[in-house]
């Protein structure tokens, strides 16, 4: 499974590019269902100066190894599918460019901190399950533009918020790794989104269940998470602001003016 | 081609790592407590909190020591001057060093984690944790030239 193989289906227009492939060793992780112990296998793609990381991996279950398991859609870092770890860091495999890495050997692991499915492959379960702790407002509804035009059946558009659930936050938290009951930074990211903007949810509920020792109070401030996120949500920021609100509750309960508010 | 990952077991509870049809838990890295102190690919931030992390436990033991140190006063006289003539060779001097590293780094970067652990400057805490380490360092040596020259 050594053998430089270039990548398939080249977009027109791209033989100055192919050119300046140059070979690249991919070292995958790798594990199946019922294997006893996960293992590495190596890889040797051509990469060209604008070969992203996922363009490597489709190419090798393409051309070298089709067993191998990733999960990967949108090819623009909108999905969030493909949050992998590469070279220890947490990335979305679709835009991290091979080259600039700038190792001669891209080791790729799946996220940590989550059940492996097969490979590259985790299950994100036990994120949306978090989200839904956090009563899940990651979609909001917005208004349709007087001039549009909309599709038939539809009655609304749907518009995402930051996250895209890639889960790179929860992967990269060293709290997270030791505490599998910390509620984690895409919850709390989430849960302070309906603290401050409750869009008719219960925001007094969500403040009270982050906090909590296994909430907003849990972390303890490495900011991976916010380094980790390539969607710019920020999630640190996020639990810290809703530590803030916390203590102001419980200062003005302390005071005896809860209601005055 | 193939190299063997070392397994590490994970924990029960909300995102135990299992494998499914693992006869254990799996993960592919960094599990339990000693997944703090791996810096491969962390950031400022995971520096900041694995100082604190071990200036906070060499602290703890400080302190226990202290205790232990100062109950040499009831055993008279002698045992503390015993214990003070080796509180001032060189090699407990440079301990005392450590100790006041220890205590800054803790101090000070407990100062950044108050401020920004209740959602106060939280977009300078790069910043200032450059900026107490800066200011812990010249204190620090300063505080060392003191203790080795006044004994």
């Amino acid at each position: 499974m050594s053998q430089s193989q270039p990548l398939p289906s080249a977009p027109p227009g791209a033989a100055r590019a192919a050119a300046d492939t140059r070979p690249v060793r991919f070292r995958v992780f790798r594990w199946k269902k019922g294997d006893e112990t996960p293992h590495f296998d190596e890889f040797t793609v051509g990469a060209g100066p604008a070969t992203t990381v996922l363009d490597g991996l489709v190419a090798i279950r393409t051309t070298q190894d089709p067993s191998l398991t990733l999960r990967h859609s949108c090819f623009h870092a909108s999905c969030g599918t493909c949050g992998m770890r590469v070279n220890e860091r947490e990335v979305l495999a679709c835009v991290t460019n091979v080259r600039e890495l700038g190792t001669e050997t891209v080791t790729v692991e799946p996220i940590a901190n989550q059940n492996l499915v097969s490979d590259l492959a985790t299950d994100m379960v036990d994120l949306y399950g978090r989200l839904d702790v956090v009563d899940r407002p990651l979609i909001r509804q917005s208004e349709i533009h007087p001039d549009s035009e909309v599709a038939d059946g539809v009655a609304e558009h749907g518009r995402f918020e930051d996250c895209i659930e890639c889960g790179l936050c929860l992967s990269a938290c060293p709290i997270v790794a030791s505490d599998p009951r910390y509620l984690g930074p895409a919850a709390l990211a989430a849960a302070w989104r309906v603290v401050d903007e409750p869009r008719g949810r219960d925001g007094v509920a969500v403040l009270a269940l982050t906090d909590d020792a296994q909430g907003s109070w849990r972390c303890h401030l490495a900011f991976e998470c916010s380094e980790a996120c390539p969607s710019n949500v920020d999630p640190a920021a996020a639990i810290m602001l809703l530590r803030r609100r916390s203590a102001g509750e419980r200062l003005r309960t302390i005071l005896g003016r809860r209601d005055a508010r | 081609m193939s190299e063997q990952v070392r397994l590490r077991g994970g924990e029960p509870g909300l995102a135990a790592p299992t494998v499914p049809g693992a006869s254990r838990p799996v993960s592919p890295r960094r599990r339990g407590p000693l997944g703090w102190v791996d810096v491969r690919g962390r950031r400022l931030g995971s520096w900041a909190f694995i100082l604190n992390r071990l200036t906070g436990l060499g602290v703890l033991l400080y302190l226990y020591l202290h205790l232990v140190i100062l109950s040499q006063l009831a055993r008279g006289p002698a045992a503390w001057d015993s214990f003070v003539s080796l509180a001032l060779s060189p090699a407990f001097l440079l301990l005392d060093v450590v100790l006041l590293f220890g205590l800054l780094a803790h101090g000070l970067n407990g100062i950044r984690v108050t401020l920004v652990g209740f959602g106060l400057v939280i977009d300078r805490q790069k910043a200032m944790f450059a900026a107490f380490m800066v200011l812990g360092a010249l204190v620090l040596l300063v505080g060392a030239l003191r203790i080795f020259t006044t004994g």
